[in-house]
């Protein structure tokens, strides 16, 4: 096993909802999926944003688009106008999940 | 095949794409997003103002530069941008028509606008419950400054049936716009499940603009060709419920499965369940094949019945804001930011200012990405060049906003050093509007469709 950055597997687009950010991250080969989908649990996700995202974590598999998407709840400061954030659409939270280091064979 | 542009992905996109989607390459049909969920409000309120606003002044310049193209190329434009007041919209184009000497058939889709009915809808048990708290709008009903609901395609395409060349709406899903033309041409039905979803789903593809032809892409950004001269997409549509996805020959950006990838994931929820007013889309029936330069072909895209509900945005007013902001430079760039953070704080304390939420941000250190993702190494904090200390207040009290716009400044002289960035001077306080999700039955609002000159 060896210790690999995200952002050499995947690729990653995030956007909001209300305080509820998405994040989806792209295997950038086929061959990556089925690490993206072992190693970027919905734990890891949520541990990965600790201070950032408030609530749960949801994730859900599109094997079809090589692609895992996470809902990270309360995790824009309210949301939307209400947010004082920089970032009130999660809009780089893309590249914060990319951040995450992951064990690959 | 029919082509479906899209020349605007939110109000303020580039004014330069509507007329680069019509001129630069053959297209039938030109769609356009001007409503955010925030604009409606903004529109409300102008149109208290003046009867004759509440619309997309944008749209109808734009109009003004492209219709005679528009009408030679024989392109029909559909476009959200009626606001709250898509007659208005409509006469201002017919005005602009009538100047150019040009005969144009204009329809108008509204009905969208519940404003005026909330009280009616509350008498009758219609709660428009909060759809993430389960609050009943009836909480705030007098803060409420615009209400509409989001109509799916199926009027817009009426209005196409109807010979308009161009459609005026107020609020219609993104995803509508794009699908249409689809159900116009290629008479698709109410219960076309698969079809409808594969047009929802292009809809969706294209609604951000030049997000999906290389613009905001992660896979290789450096990569892409001609940023500057970026095209927008345009949807080939087939009449079975494949399309592909292009873009004019000679723009540049660059279309392919992994930039189309990065905008599927755009603002997604659960992907099996994209609900919209005409279907609900299934993302994970997609598949995508590169099947050229440029183009990225969509098929086997399933979908399931509507629901019976449509979707409304309210916007409400939620209080005041002021965010302000210092820069600080090197050495000690960021230990010097966090200090004056805490010197305004011990200053808005003894003030006895109260705040509703209160949110330090150090830009160039860890904004974007938080503490403890992106906080610089202990070796590398003090050598960063410069760090922006970013502080916003949020109030129902007005007069605490204000009086906090007045803190940050004088940091400047009476905090640590080397500090600029004043140059716009103080804060701004701005009204909060705030965004309320609800639902309503269907058969409580129905769309109207007008087409103008009329038909007799």
């Amino acid at each position: 096993m060896a210790k690999r950055k995200l952002i050499e597997l995947a690729h990653a687009r995030s956007g909001d909802k209300g305080d509820t950010a998405n994040v989806g991250i792209i295997a950038r080969r086929p061959e990556y999926y089925p690490i993206l989908v072992r190693e970027v649990t919905a734990e890891r996700v949520k541990k990965h944003f600790e201070g950032v995202c408030l609530g749960e974590v949801e994730r859900f598999e599109i094997p079809n688009l090589g692609a895992l998407n996470f809902l990270l709840h309360e995790s824009l400061d309210g949301g939307g106008t209400l947010a004082l954030k920089a970032d009130p659409q999660g809009k780089t939270y893309s590249s914060a999940l990319l951040r995450m280091e992951i064990d690959v064979d | 095949m029919i082509r479906i542009a899209n020349g605007q992905g939110f109000w303020g996109d580039s004014l330069e794409a509507p007329a680069m989607q019509v001129r630069r390459g053959p297209i039938d049909y030109l769609t356009l997003d001007y409503l955010a969920e925030i604009t409606m409000s903004i529109l409300q309120k102008q149109r208290s103002r003046d009867p004759k606003a509440g619309y997309a002044r944008d749209f109808v310049d734009m109009i003004a530069d492209v219709l005679p193209d528009l009408i030679a190329r024989r392109v029909r434009v559909i476009a959200n941008a009626g606001g709250v007041n898509p007659a208005a919209c409509r006469d201002a184009v017919l005005a602009i028509a009538k100047r150019q000497g040009i005969d144009v058939k204009v329809a108008t889709v509204a009905g969208d606008d519940i404003m005026g009915r909330l009280d009616d809808l509350f008498a009758r048990g219609i709660e428009l419950n909060n759809m993430e708290t389960g609050e009943p709008l009836s909480t705030i009903r007098d803060r409420v400054q615009s209400a509409n609901v989001y109509f799916g395609a199926f009027p817009v395409a009426a209005a196409l049936a109807r010979g308009a060349q161009i459609v005026i709406t107020g609020r219609v899903t993104d995803t509508g716009l794009a699908l249409a033309p689809m159900i116009h041409e290629f008479q698709w039905k109410a219960d076309d499940w698969n079809k409808l979803a594969a047009g929802t789903i292009a809809g969706h593809t294209v609604e951000c603009g030049a997000q999906c032809t290389g613009g905001n892409c992660q896979v290789d950004w450096a990569e892409i060709p001609n940023m500057a001269d970026i095209g927008y997409p345009i949807i080939e549509a087939e009449p079975d419920g494949t399309f592909t996805i292009t873009k004019h020959a000679g723009t540049g950006g660059r279309v392919t499965v992994a930039s189309v990838k990065e905008q599927l994931l755009y603002e997604m929820g659960d992907p099996r369940e994209y609900i919209t007013p005409d279907c609900i889309a299934d993302f994970t029936t997609i598949h995508l094949e590169q099947c050229g330069p440029d183009r990225v072909r969509f098929s086997g895209i399933r979908g399931r019945p509507a629901t019976p509900f449509y979707k409304v945005s309210v916007s409400y007013s939620a209080g005041f804001k002021a965010i302000g902001s210092l820069v600080y430079a090197w050495p000690d760039a960021y230990r010097k930011a966090r200090a004056a953070d805490q010197i305004l704080r011990r200053r808005l304390d003894r003030l006895g200012l109260k705040f509703d939420a209160i949110r330090t941000e150090f830009l160039g250190a860890n904004a974007c990405h938080g503490i403890p993702l992106a906080e610089p190494a202990p070796d590398m904090e003090p050598r960063l060049a410069e760090v922006v200390l970013r502080v916003g207040v949020r109030s129902n009290d007005r007069a605490a906003v204000e009086r906090f716009t007045k803190e940050i400044a004088p940091l400047a002289l009476n905090g640590p050093p080397v500090v600029t960035g004043l140059g716009s001077g103080r804060p701004r306080v701005e009204e909060v509007v705030a965004y309320w999700p609800a639902l309503i039955p269907k058969t409580e609002v129905k769309p109207e469709v007008s087409i103008w000159p009329s038909e007799n």
